[in-house]
């Protein structure tokens, strides 16, 4: 028996097979979860795609996450599902003047689109699927992902920030969930090559370094490891976790030099 | 399957995802220019072949994969 076996689990973020969410997937699939996936815009047909090769019968809603009306018939399009046992929050976005080049050049407007898509979205998700998540029966678990933000990265300017303001979010998310018996939690992930990555031109500057100072090696084609992380949090096993962050980095971030 | 076979193929996948004409379809023809699509289109025309030719292309294949005939050898080469 799989450590997800009989949850519901909604997972966000499958842009395609090499996406982080994509990845988690598959693995909360054959570790006996259903699951339902979320795509937004233009890439919503392509999520479609993505979900098939999962297999026949995976679900696929719409979701924008800046999108009120999207986030208010949320609990409905998940239906018949009456309780939600986890999501999988795997959404970053920024506009290109956040990235790359120096911290100056963005304005305000554009540094806003990236928190709101970034950081203040696990906000708005949490709370949409609240009434669900409360009626889990062994409590419920929210995942999000993450890119080590206390330090500055070649790069990664806007974004960098705006994943400090998620790691904070968490922090408080756990507070005021808690209570409702629903843990908040991120994973700390090393670098992949995905869509979202190849728009940080910088990334490939480290991606293949990473494997060199990591203690247990990095390899940023293969998400695998990543996925098992998220389903761990997503599971009963890691019950008393909360506001936590935890590195899925092949311990890079342990080491100075 | 030869290489004509191949490309036909090809072909048709690509006019039906990304709604081309087909007289544009050759190897020198480049997405951006030529076909004017744009990354999420390339990303659902691979996804479709990989569906056609029961094949799989990770992201890190796609780098500098800029022409009509780079995709198809990157497609070729899988088979
Ligand atoms: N790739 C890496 O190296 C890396 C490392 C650490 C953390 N992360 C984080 O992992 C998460 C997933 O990214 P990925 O690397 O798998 O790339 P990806 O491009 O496959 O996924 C990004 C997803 O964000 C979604 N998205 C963007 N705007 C949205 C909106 N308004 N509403 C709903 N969805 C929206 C996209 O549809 C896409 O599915 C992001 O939070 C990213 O910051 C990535």
């Amino acid at each position: 028996m799989g450590i997800l076996e009989g949850k519901k689990i909604l997972i966000t973020g499958v842009l395609n097979t090499s996406s982080i969410a994509y990845a988690a997937s598959e693995v909360a699939i054959a570790e006996g979860a259903e699951i339902v996936l979320s795509g937004f815009g233009r890439g919503l047909s392509i999520t479609q795609r993505a979900a098939r090769k999962l297999g026949e019968s995976v679900k696929v809603i719409e979701l924008d996450v800046t999108d009120e009306s999207h986030l208010n018939s949320l609990v409905d399009q998940l239906q018949p599902w009456k309780h939600l046992d986890g999501v999988l929050h795997s959404i970053g976005y920024a506009p290109p003047s956040c990235i790359g080049g120096d911290i100056f050049q963005a304005n305000f407007l554009d540094v806003a689109t990236a928190i709101e898509v970034s950081t203040f979205s696990l906000k708005s998700l949490t709370q949409a699927l609240l009434p669900l998540l409360k009626e889990a029966p062994t409590g419920a678990s929210v995942v999000g992902l993450d890119f080590d933000a206390q330090v500055a990265w070649p790069g990664y300017n806007w974004m960098g920030v705006a994943k400090a303001g998620l790691e904070s979010l968490t922090r408080y998310l756990a507070r005021d969930c808690g209570p409702m018996n629903i843990r908040v939690n991120l994973i700390s992930a090393g670098p992949i090559r995905t869509i979202a990555a190849k728009s940080v031109e910088s990334f490939s500057s480290f991606q293949d370094d990473w494997g060199q100072k990591a203690p247990l090696g990095w390899n940023p084609t293969d998400a695998t490891g990543v996925g098992r992380s998220i389903v761990a949090l997503l599971s009963d096993y890691m019950p008393q976790t909360t506001g936590e962050i935890i590195h899925v980095d092949g311990g890079f971030h342990a080491l100075g030099a | 399957m030869d290489r004509e076979e191949a490309f036909s193929r090809f072909k048709d996948c690509t006019v039906k995802v990304l709604h081309v004409e087909p007289e544009k379809v050759v190897p020198e023809a480049t997405f951006a220019e030529d076909l004017e699509i744009d990354s999420l289109d390339l990303v659902e025309l691979v996804m479709a072949l990989e569906d056609e030719f029961s094949i799989s292309v990770p992201e890190s294949d796609l780098e500098g994969v800029d022409t009509v005939g780079k995709a198809f050898d990157l497609v070729y080469g899988k088979l």
